[in-house]
């Protein structure tokens, strides 16, 4: 039987608000615990909330980006429910009238385009963390991350390929970026995803029993533990058996998802509107300046890539994946304007070490782009051969030197002076009269066998069109 | 007079004519303490040497001619109020023991005018009651018969401003909770305007409903307390920005022009002839000095208290899902596990009313629930708002009684909550439409217990509301009169 993967995904993207969503306290990353705290975001008696408003204007900016229909009447809503992790025993969320809804972004795998629905943007705030310790029973609440502003971005469930998922994820993911109201750091949690998954028989219309995946902090580990998942629910349809409505953990060491441990308790959250907060009322003005203070997107940004940089539409898909790697990539082209060129070294030099997490790998890279562009610029020149480039750039990603220096340093300066070869040429074609005999022959691929030797003799800096023609000059001559 | 029987503008005069000093009249008010506490039992933390202090430097204000209303005036706090450093309870064993590290905006502010705080005074647990009957520190006593209730929730401020032991007390009303208090200790007692106080600070019981209030010995002692709590406080967003004006000018105007509505409903059956005949007396009074008397009606009054017992306690039940045991006050140490150590700690923290309404909140609140009993709830709130702005397009004011009879004896009703439930009807529907209202004196039953009078304005319309009740209070002539405490 054939079946259809369903997949929806709900994203939880930190705001990179200076303060908290109802308090003054810094929303710094790494502080001593519970350091970032006051009264109100430990839910002293008596406190009260006071929404920060950057909060609703990144999460606008969110839904204008996401082509969402805004709800001009916003309202909060606690979502009650007991934790240690949770000060108040509710969480400040939103329930029926959440900042956005009826939103898409699009995507494309291997060349085909998908438009993926969002059901709903809405507004909130994060819970603290534990922290359980050794010597059981003893766990501690930190509440530095309390009250830290998310933003939840529920999708429709349009996804139908693992594959898919990492893409809509990395595109969401840009989008935040470009428009600078998200961190993007999956290992620290500024950027988390649970995915709801469910098979199908193909065809049919009613969606199968699902089950909900988490702890998954990289894209490659949503894709790979919705792969897993996904040939796991397979295997138990086709054997005639039932999917188990369940909640997951992905093992990422494992590579295999193990039920969540503890029971699993139907919720029954008692939404209300908040009462200590008032509704928040975006009039037309507001959302026209959200929408108009929109920066490039994606899209828009692939689109001028392709049309003004001349970037074929797989390259410019590419560069403008994540803003860090476009901005990455203008920079390095201001010093080295070959647009196709530079897409090509970055996609085959740089990205296979990326292991799809281009943005991460991109701001902590030490290849800086001025530098990128000084050792694409000596290739250009003719002062280095494409090959010891990539051997330099291997040294540069290990160091982050510079590239003059490296090539200065190790003496990789292309040989291209006739003067310096003519010896090297001549010494070879004296010791290999088998291989000259095979060449007098009519055996033209023995030039190759000419070529490396000297290679070998230079350690790899002669130019190679030179030493093909020294090679074909001698051998010719005789 | 005492001096523990004077009022704040009496007594301002007396400090600022250095008559008296502010540590005289603390030592006097903390004699009278000595000499009625034992009897009234209004006190869940007293704070004497604290109050020494500040009533110290509030003569060095005095004595710089930098003196305020309430510069060197002992008051008492209901211990809902977060007082930085000093045990704040909400009358529940569940914050045992909890010292806020900061003041609730009312306490910035009245400390700011340097005011002398003598200490914590009881109120039901959480401000959930009707007789302060539900505290486990201390169950105050009537002053004007201790075998009576105070009436609560602002219990312990009713019957320390009666008795001697405060010159006023800032309480809270949710339902009634400061009104009523007054009406049975014979004390002025105002909720003023949803929205014109700030909440920053006040444990919350029912958000959408609560608000502090003063409870003082006359109206102009109110009008003075207001002036200085109201306010847009940046701390609370629910506080409202519109300027605050000075409360007591409302004193000078006269009756003339001004319309009284009497609503039907509120003299509705169930009503003891001594509190009509008293109310009657005062509308009486105040048509004779010339204001004039129409009949209005608000259709939907006989649904505030359902409405209430829906809203209130759903608000509750989240607002007091914080008290688990985890972060400050009271934890039971032998829990096993996580669930256990909620459960037990909820359990043993919580007294019986207060967890009557959390389940009664959190019923309402369920899914399946929520439309037939919160959201029903909510609409008929709404109802009740458009009762009181059709009633106020006849009227300036409307006028009645408080309670629908004076206070009962002690424990009389604590076995049936829904007759206590049931005699919050006449105050519940100001808070519900977050309107402001007065409780005034205007009489005594027979057994010599004080029967309070009414008065509900429009939204910021406090200025009407002090000249009315000032008005009532110069003509019925009992102001003076203070309880004999036997």
């Amino acid at each position: 039987m054939e079946f259809e993967t369903v997949i929806g995904l709900e994203v939880h993207a930190q705001l990179k608000t200076r303060t908290k969503i109802f308090c003054g306290c810094p929303t710094t990353f790494g502080a001593a615990p519970n350091t970032n705290v006051c009264p109100v975001c430990l839910g002293m008696p008596g406190v009260l909330p006071v929404l920060n408003r950057q909060v609703v204007e990144y999460a606008l900016k969110m839904a204008c980006a996401t082509n969402c229909e805004v709800n001009q009447f916003n309202e909060f809503a606690r979502k009650n429910y007991f934790y240690p992790d949770l000060p108040k025993g509710y969480q400040v969320s939103q329930f029926d009238l959440p900042i956005a809804e009826h939103g898409w972004v699009d995507i494309e795998v291997d060349g085909e385009a998908r438009r993926i629905g969002l059901t709903r943007i809405h507004m909130e705030e994060d819970a603290g963390k534990l922290i359980h310790s050794e010597r059981e029973p003893e766990s501690y609440v930190d509440l530095n991350r309390a009250a830290v502003p998310l933003i939840e971005i529920v999708s429709e469930p349009d996804i139908r390929t693992p594959a898919q998922a990492a893409a809509y994820l990395k595109k969401l993911h840009a989008i935040l970026r470009y428009l600078d109201i998200c961190d993007g750091n999956m290992q620290e949690g500024s950027f988390r995803c649970d995915a709801n998954i469910s098979l199908r028989p193909k065809g049919r219309e009613e969606l199968g029993t699902r089950t909900e995946l988490k702890n998954m902090n990289s894209f490659r580990n949503v894709q790979r533990a919705l792969e897993y998942e996904e040939r796991r629910q397979r295997d138990i349809l086709l054997e005639g058996g039932k999917v188990v409505q369940q909640t997951l953990l992905w093992d990422p060491d494992r590579n295999v998802t193990n039920p969540m441990r503890g029971k699993e308790e139907a919720h029954d959250y008692r939404y209300f509107p908040d009462p200590d907060l008032v509704p928040v009322i975006i009039d037309d003005e507001w959302l026209e300046r959200a929408r108009k203070s929109l920066p490039e997107l994606p899209d828009e940004r692939k689109a001028r890539f392709i049309n003004e940089l001349g970037l074929p539409e797989y390259d410019a898909g590419v560069m403008t994946s994540a803003r860090e790697l476009a901005d990455y990539f203008e920079a390095a082209l201001r010093d080295y304007p070959q647009a196709k060129k530079l897409s090509n070294w970055i996609m085959t030099e740089m990205m296979r070490e990326f292991k799809g997490e281009e943005a991460a790998a991109i701001a902590s890279c030490p290849v800086t782009p001025v530098n990128l562009a000084s050792l694409l610029g000596m290739i250009e020149a003719g002062k280095i051969s494409g090959k010891i480039a990539k051997t330099v750039m291997a040294e540069m990603m290990e160091s982050g030197r510079e590239a003059e220096v490296i090539v200065k340093e190790k003496n990789l300066i292309q040989m291209s002076d006739e003067g310096d070869l003519t010896a090297a040429v001549a010494e070879i074609i004296a010791a290999s009269p088998k291989q000259v005999e095979q060449f007098r022959a009519g055996k033209g691929k023995v030039m190759g066998f000419f070529v490396g030797q000297l290679m070998k003799k230079t350690r790899g800096r002669a130019n190679p069109q030179l030493a093909n023609k020294l090679f074909q000059q001698a051998l010719n001559e005789d | 007079m005492e001096l523990f029987e004077q009022t704040i503008h009496q007594l301002r005069e007396l400090l600022d004519r250095g008559e008296i000093s502010a540590v005289e009249l603390t030592e006097n008010i903390l004699a009278r303490m000595d000499a009625v506490e034992g009897r009234i039992t209004a006190h869940i933390t007293e704070t004497r040497d604290e109050a020494l202090a500040q009533a110290a430097r509030a003569d060095k204000i005095i004595a710089a001619g930098d003196a305020s209303a309430l510069t060197g005036i002992p008051l008492a706090i209901k211990d809902v109020l977060c007082t930085r450093g000093v045990r704040t309870t909400c009358g529940s064993k569940i914050l045992e023991p909890f010292v806020p590290p900061y003041d609730a905006t009312v306490i910035s502010r009245i400390k700011a005018e340097g005011a002398v705080l003598l200490g914590k005074v009881s109120m039901d647990e959480f401000a959930m009651g009707y007789s302060n009957e539900t505290c486990p520190y201390c169950v105050p006593r009537n002053p004007w018969n201790t075998a009576h209730i105070c009436g609560g929730s602002s219990g312990g401020s009713a019957a320390a401003v009666a008795a001697g032991e405060a010159v006023a007390s800032l309480g809270s009303d949710t339902g009634g909770s400061v009104r009523q208090p007054a009406s049975h200790c014979g004390v002025v007692g105002l909720k003023p305007t949803y929205g014109r106080v700030s909440r920053f600070g006040l444990l919350a019981f029912a958000s959408s409903l609560d608000q502090v209030g003063p409870l003082t010995r006359d109206v102009r002692d109110s009008a003075l307390m207001l002036n200085v709590i109201a306010g847009y406080d940046p701390r609370d967003s629910t506080s409202i920005r519109q300027v605050v004006p000075d409360y007591t000018l409302a004193l000078r105007d006269g009756l003339q022009g001004l319309k009284l509505g009497i609503p039907s409903e509120y003299f509705a059956s169930g009503l003891a002839p001594e509190v009509e005949e008293a109310v009657n007396n005062g509308i009486k009074l105040l048509t004779e000095a010339g204001a004039e008397a129409v009949e209005v009606s608000l259709p939907h009054t006989e649904y505030g208290v359902a409405a209430y017992y829906i809203i209130a306690p759903a608000e509750a039940s989240s607002n007091l899902a914080r008290y688990d045991g985890v972060k400050y006050g009271y934890r039971d140490m032998d829990a096993e596990s996580l669930a256990e150590m909620y459960m037990n700690s909820r359990s043993q923290g919580f007294g019986p009313e207060v967890k009557r309404r959390i389940l009664i909140g959190t019923y309402a609140l369920s899914s399946g629930y929520y439309d037939a009993y919160y959201k029903k709830a909510s609409q008929v709130r709404t109802l009740i708002m458009d009762d009181y702005r059709q009633a106020f397009e006849k009227c300036d004011l409307l006028v009645s009684p408080v309670t629908p009879a004076p206070a009962w004896e002690l424990g009389a009703r604590m076995d049936d909550p829904l007759s206590m439930y049931l005699s919050d009807v006449l105050t519940i529907c100001t808070n519900l439409a977050g309107l402001p209202g007065i409780s005034v004196p205007c009489g005594f039953s027979s057994a010599g217990l004080p029967i309070g009078f009414q008065i509900q304005a429009p939204h910021f319309q406090e200025e009407r509301l002090f000249r009315a009740a000032y008005n009532l209070e110069q003509r019925a002539g009992i102001v003076e009169r203070r309880p004999e405490i036997a």
